[in-house]
């Protein structure tokens, strides 16, 4: 880029910081409940001061070089600190496009007689806002992919709660659909409570399960086999009445297994089998 | 249209989705389930067609890496139905014969994918080319058995 034109923008580097929270201001995208306008402005000043030295350094052109990289750092940060405070993709984008435009009318005003210069000067910067734009993009992305990703783990993790419902009984509700992953933890966090807990019986509750087809099937008889193997005997409870038809139509074969309508008449059940009897005490 | 029985079909509604990945077969239920709940399907017919449809999603999923599910809602003889169309490119089946007995699996599965499926809806349809591969077409009818 031409010096002249480096020179004005480092020269002019905090009027056209302040003229780019103007902009921000007029469109409306500040969203000061979200973020101060310090840290806003700290933010913007650090961002325009990475950008000065890219267009200044004399590696412009190369987008590997190491000011390329600093300005891409900190676009970076910028990206999935908003991501995170809950901007949405088209603030968080037009907060970046936004010095591009800040910057055009800067350089608009003061080589307005120097076509040739003023297009080339925008150009080369336009080239280097869009390739920040696109770093932006995917940053904000990444970072709401991280958010979800944490979520899919907590969800996973507070689904497959083993509950020890009696002394040597526990129980594991399972709510949703059962795939392999699934499958996998519940059994997995099951074998494990047997043996922490000394359990002989476990009852797997699939009243939150909304469909059991074949695949699932084969996951429940897996479990309840495992289960075996530990020494432990299996239950299954939460069997509605147009499931257990679709099981019938399908062919699966659950006659090996213990199963029950509800819960508690699984624990019953374990309570027969553990030669428990539950009654009514006599009022004193 | 002709229908099975060669009786007059009229297309309601339809939709197209693609199967890539194991997380679509949720998406899929859930859309199956939500036509069968716009006809008025009992609760027993939505969950069997929804079990249905997860056999065949899975199925297609598992040997063919994936494929288009079609859902249409249809108009049959003075009844509505669900009809899906289950297409994929895969390695496709050799002995569909073979392929419809309980139990026979090439995979380390049950074996009741495909006559489970069968038993589930009210019309049936499979057709496949080995090197081309599948499509199955299976309809629910809003007052079926």
């Amino acid at each position: 880029m031409q010096s002249e034109v480096t020179k004005f923008l480092e020269k002019n580097k905090q009027s056209i910081l302040t003229q780019w929270m103007t902009n921000l201001a007029e469109d409306h995208i500040l969203r000061e409940e979200l973020m101060s306008n310090e840290k806003s402005r700290q933010q913007s000043e650090e961002l325009l001061l990475a950008v000065l030295k890219v267009i200044a350094s004399d590696n412009f052109k190369n987008t590997e070089s190491q000011e390329h990289e600093s300005v891409s750092d900190i676009i970076s940060e910028v990206s999935i600190y908003r991501a995170r405070q809950g901007f949405t993709p088209r603030e968080t984008a037009t907060y970046v496009l936004s010095l591009k435009q800040t910057l055009a009318e800067v350089l608009d005003k003061k080589f307005a007689g120097d076509a040739r210069l003023l297009y080339e000067s925008a150009r080369e910067l336009n080239q280097l806002l869009d390739s920040l734009s696109i770093t932006t993009f995917e940053t904000f992305i990444k970072g709401r992919e991280e958010v979800i990703m944490r979520q899919t783990d907590e969800i996973s993790e507070i689904s497959t709660p083993v509950i020890q419902v009696w002394e040597g009984v526990v129980a594991l509700p399972i709510i949703g659909t059962l795939d392999s992953m699934r499958t996998q933890t519940v059994m997995e966090s099951l074998l494990q409570e047997i043996v922490a807990t000394g359990s002989s019986i476990a009852i797997l509750d699939i009243s939150g399960v909304p469909a059991v087809d074949s695949l699932v099937a084969q996951h429940l008889i897996k479990t309840v086999s495992a289960t075996r193997l530990m020494g432990a005997e299996c239950i299954i409870s939460g069997i509605r009445p147009e499931i257990a038809q679709t099981i019938v139509h399908l062919g699966i074969d659950l006659s090996n297994i213990k199963t029950k309508t509800t819960l508690a008449s699984a624990l019953k059940l374990a309570f027969q089998m553990l030669n428990l009897e539950v009654r009514k005490g006599e009022r004193k | 249209m002709q229908g099975e029985g060669g009786s007059f079909m009229i297309t309601l509604s339809k939709d197209l989705i693609q199967i890539t990945r194991e997380q679509d077969v949720v998406t899929l239920r859930n859309r199956v389930k939500e036509l069968a709940v716009k006809i008025g399907m009992s609760l027993l017919g939505q969950t069997k067609l929804i079990t249905a449809a997860s056999e065949l999603v899975r199925n297609m999923l598992r040997y063919a890496g994936g494929g288009t599910v079609t859902l249409e809602v249809v108009l049959g003889d003075k009844v509505t139905g669900v009809r899906l169309t289950f297409a994929d490119e895969g390695p496709g089946i050799a002995d569909i014969g073979l392929a419809m007995q309980d139990g026979y699996t090439t995979g380390k599965s049950l074996g009741l994918g495909l006559p489970g499926a069968k038993r589930l809806v009210n019309e049936f349809s499979i057709t496949s080319e080995v090197g081309k591969g599948t499509t199955v077409t299976v309809i629910r009818w809003k007052n079926g058995l």
